[in-house]
């Protein structure tokens, strides 16, 4: 794949800037080039946030996205700024426990999850955004799920091994969505 | 030997590479978007037994940075354009008193306290002077992380080779990404006796003084003349540039840092439309790559040259001069902290192959 760019979006704390980094991690696991870019700024707990990551087997042009294969929204402003920053035929992975109106765009895909509904099941609302990154990977094969789960064990300090298998779990919960 | 690649941002990697140069002193003031410059240096100088100090403010940590390189150090400082601003005395300094020191400009957008992102609006302020009295710094323009590491590294090579500020510029989206980057086991570090270093040496009677100022006209001005020789030097050995697929190019492109990323994406996409576009990137913006610029303008396949920056039109003079009327140049920028679209670039590639546009060019 070449330049294959997905904007996250939602609030700050949610967990988005970290999810990016997860998903780059997995990808640069694969081998693959991969480049991460954060809004930054004035940016706080409840404000919005955003990132933007490239994966390519190819050196990558540019990390700045204008027109995304996917966007990965966690609220309503993101998904009605970000709906206009999608390739024709893109996927849109929306979390619907948070978001109730679907993009006005006809020609993308959408994929409706409940993303913080599963999360508060899973007794953590940062799952949210990993069920998202599941759904993502196995809906559009940008990294594997063995690359997932590889690449936490590599850049999490090994006291927090523990928290892999549920960040699995969240995984698979969303993987679930992309079929 | 390359380590394995590690995810880490940009801002981050230009302090670890200046403590893999040996750069034992850091001194400065934080301003966004270059504050992670610090953040790691607070942290990790104290591991290494170097020096850390949040200054007072800007003036302050150029006046540090001023007194460690007086006394043979290896030193940095960081900023952001507003404190980059403040710090022009002391780089004038630096320059008369012929010291050796590594400068980061993470540049936002001006003028003024202007805004946070990213913005290429201080590329006359680094290559053109900045302080006052007639002096250059060498100025180098990574464009991924990789290349901040690499280039930070060599940066203090350079300085410690020709005693001058070594500038590096970047903008808050190079400071801000995280990209792979493979370290090396080893630094390729050259040391340089500094003979002159005023470090206290026991028992020596020559005393060591370093300055700038020279009342007599005439001792200044040989002085001036042995740095206009100098920068002569620099000139002559140490242009950087990297030329992207010239051959048969039509339209060249000329871009630094993060523009020249967006434009290669350009670059493909003209190809899809049977356009041949290539691409002159400087590395070192000063000494700027003039003959480079030159030679192209030569061909006969390249029409036209579009320069792409984020601000109102600056590096275009010295890429004109290169040219030097042989082909026209044209211009696309944007302002404010704002990043051209892909599209945009190509619009206007494609308006210049039809020959739809005038020359020089708008917004």
């Amino acid at each position: 794949m070449i330049d294959f760019s997905v904007i996250f979006a939602g609030f700050g704390g949610q967990g988005i800037l970290s999810a990016g980094k997860m998903a780059a991690e997995a990808a640069l696991y694969e081998g693959k080039e991969v480049s991460w870019f954060p809004s930054y700024g004035p940016e706080m707990r409840g404000g919005t946030a955003n990132c933007s990551v490239v994966f390519s087997d190819e050196p990558i042009g540019s990390p700045v996205v204008n027109d995304a294969d996917v966007v990965i929204c966690l609220n309503q402003p993101s998904m009605e700024k970000f709906e206009k920053q999608l390739k024709p035929g893109a996927l849109m992975i929306l979390d619907s426990s948070l978001i109730k109106t679907r993009p006005t765009r006809t020609d993308i895909k959408v994929i409706a999850m409940e993303a913080s509904d599963i999360a508060s099941e899973l007794g953590k609302m940062m799952f949210a955004p990993i069920t998202m990154l599941g759904c993502m990977a196995t809906a559009t094969g940008c990294f594997t799920r063995d690359s997932f789960e590889k690449s936490l064990y590599e850049i999490l300090p090994e006291r927090k091994h523990n928290l892999i298998p549920i960040n699995m779990e969240a995984f698979d919960r969303g993987a679930a969505f992309a079929k | 030997m390359a380590q394995k690649r590690v995810l880490m941002k940009g801002n981050e990697v230009i302090a670890e590479a200046a403590i893999r140069a040996g750069c034992r002193n850091y001194f400065g003031y934080p301003i966004t978007p270059q504050t992670e410059v610090m953040h790691y240096m607070a942290k990790k100088m104290v591991q290494v037994g170097g020096n850390f100090v949040q200054a007072e403010s800007e003036v302050a940590a150029i006046n540090m940075v001023y007194g460690a390189a007086a006394a043979g150090f290896r030193v940095m400082t960081s900023s952001s354009s507003p404190g980059i601003s403040l710090k022009q005395e002391g780089i004038s300094y630096i320059a008369g008193a012929e010291l050796p020191a590594v400068v980061v400009n993470i540049v936002r957008a001006g003028p003024g306290l202007g805004g946070i992102q990213p913005a290429q609006g201080d590329y006359f302020q680094a290559t053109k002077g900045g302080g006052h009295g007639d002096y250059r710094n060498i100025v180098i323009a990574p464009a991924s992380v990789q290349e901040l590491y690499e280039l930070v590294v060599e940066a203090f090579n350079l300085a410690d080779k020709y005693r001058m500020t070594c500038m590096i510029v970047g903008d808050g989206t190079l400071g801000q990404m995280m990209e792979p980057v493979a370290f090396r086991d080893e630094e390729p570090i050259v040391n340089v006796e500094k003979p002159w270093a005023a470090c206290g040496r026991k028992g020596d009677s020559f005393h060591h003084t370093v300055t700038s100022i020279y009342i007599d006209p005439d001792v200044l001005e040989k002085k001036n003349l042995e740095l206009q020789d100098k920068y002569k030097i620099v000139e002559a050995n140490e242009v950087r540039y990297e030329a992207i697929n010239m051959e048969d190019a039509e339209i060249v492109i000329t871009a630094f840092a993060t523009c020249s990323r967006i434009c290669r994406n350009v670059i493909r996409q003209a190809a899809e439309l049977g356009i041949k576009v290539g691409m002159i990137r400087p590395i070192t913006l000063w000494p700027f790559p003039y003959k480079a610029i030159s030679e192209a303008a030569d061909m006969s396949s390249v029409k036209a040259f579009l320069d792409v920056e984020l601000n109102a039109g600056q590096m275009i003079e010295d890429v004109r001069l290169g040219a030097n009327g042989k082909k026209p140049v044209y211009f696309h920028g944007r302002l404010g902290g704002n990043l051209p679209m892909q599209k945009e670039i190509l619009d206007k590639i494609v308006a210049i192959h039809e020959g739809k546009i005038t020359e020089g060019g708008n917004f």
